[in-house]
Parts: structure tokens; C-alpha cells; sequence
């Protein structure tokens, strides 16, 4: 089984070096980009590939692309925006990549901005995550030092400025348009779209916001070629995987395997399956913004479409694994505080709903739940859903309480009738 | 007043942004790394040198979570208290960091003047859960024995 984005991660030992990297082949693909193919056999390379976005909205990267005005008459500059914002609860794969390997994500980014002629790229970083950004410091002095970076990249004319910004924190910071105000300095509130960004972006330029993981496969499409990352994937949509667990689960981590392997190989191979004395009850799996799995669910395939079908999104594809002694209603109550906390505050339905619905929560979970509560909340999964607000922060936020009514609405119930939370 | 240094820094930084206020949240981390926080005064320092207003410059620094308005500590603990950690039982971790600290919960600072404890959105390290940091650094599978020897090391 074939793992690109992890093959230089040695345990026991931090990130390969410049050096290192180029001699287990790294930046080769890179010197193929630059000097045998044009900007757009890159873009046609990478469409042809089926790479969807891994950030969690799951779009076509080679299509997104293609949207940016080319040629002479294009605004100038255009801006690459890498978005290393992982602060979806329950997702740690990218701070994996990030730590792992810098020197890959660096040379996705500088052929990638080849593609799009960008001649400025900002790397956003989350805040917190230190060990990645002194390792990305290291790895841009040197790809600088080498020539990788900078005015005409090797003899190509193509010239990248590439950028480091570490975040002072907010979550929303990850929605492209959020980000791209908070790179301008200012709060990071999404944009009204259209336009989008790759037209009308940072600054008002032409930008494209790729996540770290997108980023990093981007350099083994352009050396292996399409068909080849095709194939690495069980699914319709190409490549490899980070996924991984968290919960109790015995050994939980990020693996990478084949996009589209189930839910069930994840969590019993790989995560070794549940600790002693608790049993697997729900899944969230990609991330804090997608709804609630079942057991029913452990043979789903962990792929953008199969996930979907079963009513969830792949999301992060990290799952957060929830266990039969960990209350429903008070998870629920997590995430949704975490969500009401996070929301810049912009729409009302965002800023005046979450914040009641953690009342309503809170109240249910301490015991003080009254029957009309349950309607309350369930019509509340409608007017925070999509189409009614700016952003998909608040349609995220309540995908995990509108799959815990689907699927444990007797929990609630049994938490308003006994005026307690049997699970404490 | 800005120091020297700062004002350096903060020119330095503000290369990399296409207009000077873009530095903003950069400029504000400089001066908090340098203060420990980013007082009335700091803050008017910091908007005279980006040509922004007071008001402005505040509306950016009450936005981020990381931006101290308000004296710290020494040294800042940030608990996770999101969904992976409250799963793996943040709630223990934060009721022994309250009582070895003598404080009575987030957002308080001990009598000595050695830490705050912040409560954290999710810190990435979910499968080392739960998790916290102190300054720049991770600590993971917290439990009673490993606080007490982590506290030790912090002056």
C-alpha cells in the first residue's frame, strides 16, 4: 500500500531536512513542473487526478483553479493562501503534515502557485501549533537559501515570495473568506460571496485558499501523474487519506490509507477498537461540524460521496469516537457552546441561536429540561441551516445536534423526564 | 511608547502586507510578546504606527482569542475544554489545576503572580487527549502525577 504524504515520517526522529528530502526524491517533481510543463498542464494535471480539497468541504482543487483570470491581462499580483487553520475540534491531521514533512507542503505551494501564477503565497497558521511553525521556519530558510523560493525559481522566470503568518486564534479564521480578512488585519468575519475569491480575493486580488493536506498531495500528482494517484484510492475521488480517531479508543492517531477505506477498518484496525469496558456507540466523523454516525453506519466507506449518502459529511475525516459511558446530550452541549463561543457574531441567526441553544442544553443536561425544549432545538437545526446565514459555521454547528435527535432523541427525553442526566 | 525594538519588529513584519494596517494582528503579538499583554496604553501605541484608530485597532484585538487585553501571569495554561478533551475527562484536569494553583477557575491568575488559566478551543492534539499548553509547549495524556511535575518546571 502506497503512502506518499507519510513515506518520509521516520518515527523517533523530527522532519527530514532540506538535504534529506531532495535525496528521497523531493523537489523533483517541482524541477518537472517548473521546466517541462506549462501552468496549465499543471491545473489540467491536477483535474484529471479527482484531488478534492481536504479541508473538509471536500471541492475539486484542479477546478477551483482554473477559476483565476490568467494571462497578461489578469489582476496582479495573485495571492496562494495556504489554510493551516486546523482548529476543528477532533482534527490533528494536518499539524501531522505540518510537523512530519514541511519541505512536501512547501514544494506543493510553490507548484501549485506556478499553476495559478501567483507570485505571493501566505502559509496561515493556527496559533498554538509552535513545533510546526519553528519546523516550517527552518524549511523556508532553506528552500530559500537553495533557490526554491524567491526570483526565477530554477531558470523557469517564475518567481514565489512565500509567507509565514501565525494566527492570534479564532476558528472561524478557517472559512476562506474569514481568513482572508484576518491576513488583511482586520476581524476575521466571512465575506458576502460572489465574488469569490479566486477572482476577487486578499486584497481583491485573484487568491486561492488550499488546506495543508491538498497542498502536500499536489507534489506526488505532478511526479506520478494522475492515473497513478487515481489508482492509490479506493473511491471515484483520488489519492490518500489522513484519517484518524480520537475518544476511547485503544490507540488513538492519524493514519494514512486509501481514500475510502470504511468506517469500521478505521476504528478496529488501525485504532485498535474500544478500550476495555466501554462499547462504540456514535461517530462524528470528520470533525466537530458533521452529524452523528451509528453502529449501522461502521461499514460506510470514508469517502466524500459514501459518507454523504449516509447523511454525514467526510469533513476532516478525523473522527471523534463516542462511547456508551459519554452522555449524548451533554457532547451535544460541547460542541454547540464551543460553536456559540466561536461565531464572529455577524448574522443573527448565529450570533442570538447558538447562544441559546447552549442555554437550552445546559439546562437539559442539569436537569432542568422542560418538554417543549426538544421542539425548540429541533426547529432550530432549520433556521441556523444552510441558506440562511453568511457562512457554514452555524449549518456545521447544528449537523451534530440535529443527527443526536435523529438518532438518541430518547436520551433528551430521558433527560427532561427524570430531571437528570442519567449518565453522571 | 513603542520601544525601538518594537518599532523595528513591527516595520520589519509590516513588509509583508500589502497595506500597513494588514500588520495589525502581527503588530499586537509583537508588543504582547514583549509586555505579556496589550494594555490601553500599548494599544494606542501600537494604532499611531499603523495609522489606524484606537477604536480599530481594538475591534481587532477583542476579536482574537490570543490577544490578552487584560494582565496575565508569568505564564499562561491553556486547558482544552473541546470535544475530544471533554470526552477524555478535561473536567478532573481543570479541578486539579484549581486546587494546585489555589484559584478559583478560568480566567484567574494566581496570587504569585505565576500563571493563568485559560480555558482553549481545541489545541490539535486530540489524540493525546486531554491536552494542554504553557506558553509554547504541548503537554498530553494529562493526569494528577504529571501536573504536579509539569508545574514544577515553571517559575
Amino acid at each position: 500500500m502506497e503512502k506518499p504524504l507519510t513515506r518520509n515520517m521516520l518515527p523517533g526522529r523530527g522532519p527530514f531536512s532540506l538535504a534529506e528530502y531532495e535525496k528521497a526524491g523531493g523537489y523533483q517533481a517541482l524541477r518537472k513542473a517548473l521546466t517541462t510543463m506549462s501552468p496549465s498542464e499543471v491545473t489540467e494535471t491536477v483535474q484529471q487526478s479527482n484531488l478534492r480539497g481536504r479541508g473538509g468541504a471536500g471541492f475539486y482543487t484542479g477546478r477551483k483553479w482554473s477559476f483565476v483570470p490568467m494571462g497578461e491581462d489578469a489582476p496582479q499580483p495573485k495571492y496562494l493562501v495556504v489554510n493551516a487553520d486546523e482548529m476543528e475540534p477532533g482534527t490533528f491531521k494536518d499539524r501531522f503534515l505540518l510537523e512530519g514533512d514541511p519541505h512536501q507542503m512547501i514544494e506543493g505551494i510553490i507548484i501549485s502557485a506556478y499553476a495559478i501564477q501567483a507570485s505571493v503565497a501566505y502559509i496561515f497558521l493556527r496559533a498554538n501549533y509552535d513545533v510546526a511553525y519553528r519546523g516550517l521556519q527552518v524549511a523556508l530558510a532553506e528552500a530559500q537559501a537553495k533557490g526554491y523560493l524567491g526570483e526565477n525559481i530554477l531558470g523557469s522566470g517564475f518567481g514565489l515570495t512565500l509567507l509565514l503568518h501565525e494566527s492570534a486564534g479564532r476558528y472561524i479564521c478557517g472559512e476562506e473568506t474569514a481568513l482572508l480578512n484576518a491576513l488583511e488585519g482586520k476581524r476575521a468575519i466571512p465575506r458576502s460571496k460572489p465574488p469569490f475569491p479566486p477572482v476577487v480575493g486578499l486584497w481583491g486580488k485573484p487568491t486561492i485558499a488550499n488546506n495543508v493536506e491538498t497542498l502536500c498531495n499536489v507534489p506526488h500528482i505532478i511526479f506520478h501523474g494522475a492515473e497513478w494517484f487515481r489508482s492509490l484510492s479506493r473511491s471515484a475521488d483520488g489519492g490518500t487519506k489522513i484519517y484518524g480517531a480520537s475518544g476511547k479508543v485503544r490507540r488513538p492517531g492519524a493514519w494514512e490509507l486509501p481514500l475510502g477505506v470504511t468506517i469500521r477498518e478505521i476504528l478496529e484496525e488501525h485504532a485498535g477498537g474500544m478500550r476495555d469496558g466501554v462499547s462504540f456507540r456514535a461517530v462524528l466523523p470528520g470533525g466537530a461540524s458533521t452529524d452523528l454516525l451509528t453502529a449501522d453506519h461502521l461499514d460506510v466507506p470514508m469517502d466524500f460521496n459514501a459518507v454523504q449518502e449516509a447523511g454525514s459529511r467526510l469533513g476532516t475525516g478525523t473522527m471523534v469516537v463516542v462511547d456508551d459511558r459519554t452522555c449524548i446530550v451533554g457532547l451535544v452541549h460541547n460542541l454547540i457552546r464551543f460553536f456559540a463561543q466561536e461565531s464572529c457574531g455577524w448574522c443573527t441567526p448565529c450570533r442570538e441561536g447558538l447562544p441559546w441553544l447552549t442555554d437550552i442544553l445546559a439546562a437539559i443536561e442539569k436537569g432542568r429540561g422542560e418538554p417543549g425544549d426538544i421542539e425548540i432545538l429541533r426547529q432550530h437545526t432549520h433556521l441556523l441551516g444552510p441558506g440562511n446565514t453568511f457562512c457554514a459555521l452555524a449549518p456545521g454547528a447544528v449537523e451534530p445536534l440535529q443527527s443526536a435527535l435523529k438518532y438518541f432523541e430518547e436520551d433528551f427525553e430521558r433527560h427532561i423526564r427524570e430531571q437528570r442526566c442519567p449518565w453522571k | 511608547m513603542l520601544t525601538p525594538l518594537e518599532e523595528e519588529e513591527i516595520k520589519f513584519v509590516a513588509e509583508h502586507y500589502a497595506s500597513l494596517d494588514g500588520a495589525a494582528i502581527e503588530a499586537l503579538k509583537i508588543v504582547q510578546r514583549h509586555r505579556g499583554w496589550i494594555s490601553d496604553d500599548s494599544l494606542r501605541d501600537v494604532a499611531e504606527a499603523l495609522a489606524m484608530t484606537t477604536t480599530e485597532l481594538d475591534s481587532v484585538a477583542t476579536f482574537y482569542n490570543l490577544i490578552f487585553r487584560q494582565p496575565v501571569g508569568r505564564h499562561v495554561i491553556l486547558l482544552c475544554d473541546s470535544v475530544s478533551c471533554w470526552i477524555m475527562g478535561y473536567d478532573n484536569i481543570l479541578e486539579i489545576l484549581k486546587r494546585r494553583l489555589n484559584i478559583a477557575g478560568f480566567g484567574h491568575t494566581t496570587a504569585d503572580g505565576r500563571f493563568t488559566l485559560l480555558p482553549h478551543v481545541c489545541l490539535g492534539a486530540c489524540d493525546r487527549a486531554p491536552v494542554m499548553m504553557i506558553d509554547d509547549r504541548l503537554y498530553g495524556e494529562l493526569d494528577a502525577d504529571k501536573i504536579d511535575a509539569i508545574l514544577a518546571q515553571y517559575e
